[in-house]
């Protein structure tokens, strides 16, 4: 495994040459995530370890081969923690793996996202040319802001090097309540708490029953407990977790599985199936074989998108939602920006590119 | 009549034809307005100024300017202090300002739906009925427009908690060089593809010109208020900023003000600052009334442990108001001590506030001339204040070498050379010093992907790395430019 940035560009620069296509590979986590895989596997694994943390500066630069788990294990010994709450796969998710697939959990809907995250980024691009961009600080708009850029663009754009997060200190306090409530009414109830001054850090419906999570001061978590109602769940901690790795059926067991992105305000979809409702209504997993056309049909009417997650082949209508024209075509060209002989991850995000 | 050459008449002409007659502005006491934006020390008046009242008037200018070869630089309204909107003699400025409406407001999904030319304060203003509120909130939200805000990224007293622009903005519809709309980003929480939303948020109207923005409204807090703490020196405040992050606290805005900007604030506004202190802190914290006094007494004694040597805490809105009005009023009040001022926009890791205030300290001799220092300390966006005198000979020369060294020094401290005013023309040489090569020629790459013709706001932003190359012999000599007409991208 080549565990230095002189071995990786030398492989790049190997492979533009004979105009042999790579395929990044960290943890190889969401190797089931994307279009069919192309390409000899380019190991990331071998680049890892945590370069700079500075617990007063919330801000952490790590190898992206580094393990997810790693980091967070450093952060939760400081009281911090990542705000996006990502999956770790077992333990063997990388933060590139993490930052390529946009990978956020339970807490995004009220904390933020990867690319929210992420002050900075040093990268291999497709020639082989080692780049920075952003920074260490919390503050900075110079230039344009192609580290938020990368989050989720699966590999396509460059090979990540370092990575620069913001980190969060742990809330002092948490609790989750239970309550009773079928899918419209809770819908409407994630919302409606949603535009109080709640310290809510994550929502999750399934089967008639809704979970909030609540975190931050002390104060704030017991005044919110009072004001909400509902049953209060002891170890919720592994309920949370078991959800953010997908460790509950049907997450775990569908062989399709959808991931529908919507508004959170979107009504609840008319499909069949126990489905799971997360980040206050934003982010619905259906399970089971679906007429695809029809259902990204239905999701785009409501604003929306539907991936793939899951499925036991590629449907040949793409993973991803296809884009507007005039978008795809600006993709095509920020392709062609950072990796213009296609060498990265080709095919994984859009057949063309 | 007062056109510049045939040319620039056949395109007023082209541009009457295609706009109302009030949305063209071409004689040359109507252009005067807008020869400049907040950053008033650069002047160009333009070849013309469109006022466009909907988007697809937005496309047709572009369009004609993209078969013309004629550069468009967008404006809001014109507050930014990089110079980002300043023309050129031979461009279309294309203004915003009567895209101004608030479309929609989806009090229970927390978006609003509003054209680029919505001042900021209005957007939290239409939304207060909901208890809802946008959160960034850059001094000059009085008057600056969203629109900006996006090509900004700006961010204020309250992004230490909340974010910047680009955590608040969920979708973007843009007008492209060529007269392309695209819409990036959607109401919900992701989009397929790459995020294109995240690069076009600060990237200073390079890139596209935004004709409609939905952004993230917040729920207010319920209550809030500020700790006034003093400090017998700058050294022991700004280490007090660190010890309050390390306490695993993130204050809803924590900003640092130095004796010398006290002193020109207090007899201005009787703000109740203390004026023997070296620096002063305000902390403010926000949430629910339990929350809120949890979060006080806390920073109440790491700040009395970090050496504050006055503490009070405001004990009405009123008081928190008063606090703040200090706080607000600097600017202005740099304007009565000194005929004019030079402010910077550094930004740099919390750990180095102590050592950075005191090397620019060093730097007043150096130069000769005061500086002020008034900033968003919790998250190290320096915003020092150099004073001077536009009518001294020299005076601007040596407030400008001033602030290029301050920059540099942000640099070499691990920081950036903006942490919220952008590029700009002002910056465009630290890019250099921040940037290497191969980073610029990315960036000028994505701008051809955006910007093919290179006709949107050309000259500002990005430098082109033929001039950063003769700046680098020259920053070895003294920082100052060998050839101010080379072309920049």
């Amino acid at each position: 495994m080549i565990a230095d940035l002189s071995g990786l560009k030398g492989a790049i620069v190997r492979s533009r040459a004979s105009r042999q296509c790579l395929r990044i590979r960290g943890g190889g986590t969401k190797d089931f995530y994307g279009e069919t895989l192309q390409g000899h596997v380019l190991e990331t694994r071998g680049l890892a370890g945590i370069i700079d943390y500075e617990p007063t500066e919330l801000v952490i630069t790590a190898r992206a081969g580094t393990l997810l788990k790693d980091v967070e294990d450093v952060l939760a010994s400081h009281h911090q923690m990542l705000g996006f709450e990502p999956p770790r796969f077992n333990g063997r998710a990388t933060l590139g793996g993490t930052v390529a697939a946009a990978s956020s959990g339970p807490r995004r809907a009220y904390c933020g996202a990867v690319r929210d995250f992420i002050l900075g980024l040093r990268m291999l691009d497709g020639r082989g040319e080692d780049l920075r961009f952003g920074g260490r600080v919390m503050k900075n708009v110079a230039g344009f802001d192609v580290s938020r850029l990368m989050a989720g663009s699966l590999g396509t754009l460059g090979l990540f090097t370092e990575i620069t997060l913001k980190t969060l200190p742990r809330p002092p306090a948490e609790a989750t309540l239970r309550l009773e409530l079928d899918q419209p009414r809770a819908l409407a109830c994630m919302n409606q708490w949603a535009a109080r001054p709640l310290p809510l850090s994550a929502t999750a419906w399934h089967e008639g029953l809704l979970y909030v999570r609540l975190s931050g001061a002390d104060a704030a978590v017991r005044a919110a407990r009072r004001a909400l109602g509902g049953e209060w769940i002891s170890d919720a901690g592994t309920f949370w977790d078991d959800l953010r790795e997908h460790r509950i059926a049907p997450l775990n067991t569908a062989e399709f599985l959808w991931r529908v992105s919507v508004p959170s305000t979107a009504p609840a979809l008319p499909l069949a199936g126990p489905s799971w409702i997360e980040w206050g209504g934003a982010l619905r997993w259906v399970p089971g074989p679906q007429n695809i056309e029809a259902l990204r049909s239905l999701v785009a009417g409501l604003g929306g998108h539907v991936t793939a997650y899951r499925c036991p082949q590629k449907p040949r209508e793409g993973v991803f939602h296809s884009l507007a024209p005039g978008l795809a075509a600006l993709h095509r060209r920020l392709k062609a920006v950072f990796d213009p002989e296609q060498i990265f991850n080709r095919g994984r995000l859009y057949p063309d590119m | 009549m007062s056109f510049r050459s045939l040319t620039s008449q056949a395109l007023v002409r082209q541009l009457r034809d295609l706009l109302p007659a009030d949305s063209v502005l071409w004689r040359t006491e109507d252009l005067r307005p807008y020869e400049c934006d907040g950053l008033s020390i650069y002047r160009k008046v333009p070849l013309a100024v469109v006022l466009p009242w909907d988007e697809p008037q937005v496309v047709g200018v572009m369009k004609l300017c993209h078969d013309a070869g004629v550069p468009v630089i967008a404006r809001g309204a014109g507050t930014g202090l990089s110079g980002g909107a300043t023309p050129r003699a031979d461009a279309v400025v294309l203004s915003l300002a009567r895209l101004n409406q608030i479309l929609h407001m989806d009090p229970l999904a927390r978006t609003a739906r509003v054209q680029p030319g919505v001042r900021n304060l209005a957007i939290s203003e239409a939304a207060a009925q909901y208890q809802l509120y946008y959160a960034p909130d850059p001094s000059s939200q009085i008057a600056c427009t969203i629109g900006g805000n996006v090509a900004e990224n700006s961010g204020g007293v309250h992004c230490l908690k909340y974010g910047l622009t680009v955590h608040n903005v969920l979708s973007a519809r843009i007008v492209t060089g060529t007269g392309e709309v695209l819409t990036v980003g959607s109401a919900a929480l992701d989009s397929p593809g790459y995020d294109v939303l995240a690069l076009l948020i600060g990237s200073e109207g390079l890139l596209g010109v935004v004709t409609e923005v939905t952004v993230r409204l917040l729920p207010r807090p319920e209550c809030a208020r500020v700790i006034l703490a003093g400090f017998d020196s700058t050294a022991k405040a700004g280490n007090a900023v660190a010890a309050i992050i390390a306490a695993g606290i993130i204050p809803a805005g924590l900003e640092l003000m130095d004796r010398a900007a006290i002193a020109a604030v207090e007899p201005f506004v009787q703000a109740g600052y203390p004026l023997d202190a070296e620096a002063l802190l305000l902390c403010e914290s926000d949430g629910t009334v339990d929350e809120v006094d949890e979060e006080i007494l806390r920073v109440e004694s790491v700040l009395s442990a970090a050496g504050a040597t006055q503490l009070r805490v405001s004990r009405d809105a009123t008081e928190r108001l008063r606090f703040w009005a200090g706080r607000k009023a600097a600017f202005p009040a740099m304007g009565r001590i000194s005929p004019d001022y030079y402010c910077m926009d550094g930004s740099i890791p919390r750990k180095c506030l102590a050592t950075v205030l005191e090397a620019i300290r060093s730097m007043e001799h150096k130069y000769g001339l005061r500086c002020a220092n008034v900033f968003h300390a919790g998250d190290g966006n320096l915003h020092p204040l150099i004073l001077f005198d536009a009518n001294r000979p020299e005076e601007l020369a040596r407030a400008e070498a001033f602030g290029a060294e301050i920059l540099q020094l942000c640099v070499s401290h691990g920081g950036s050379i903006t942490g919220e005013h952008g590029i700009g023309i002002e910056k465009i040489d630290q890019m250099c010093v921040q940037f290497g090569s191969p980073e610029l020629q990315s960036f000028h790459s994505l701008k051809k992907a955006f910007d093919e013709r290179g006709l949107l706001n050309p000259g500002k932003a990005v430098p082109s790395l033929h001039r950063c190359a003769e700046l680098g012999q020259m920053h070895v000599h003294h920082g100052q430019l060998p050839y101010p007409d080379l072309p920049r991208f």
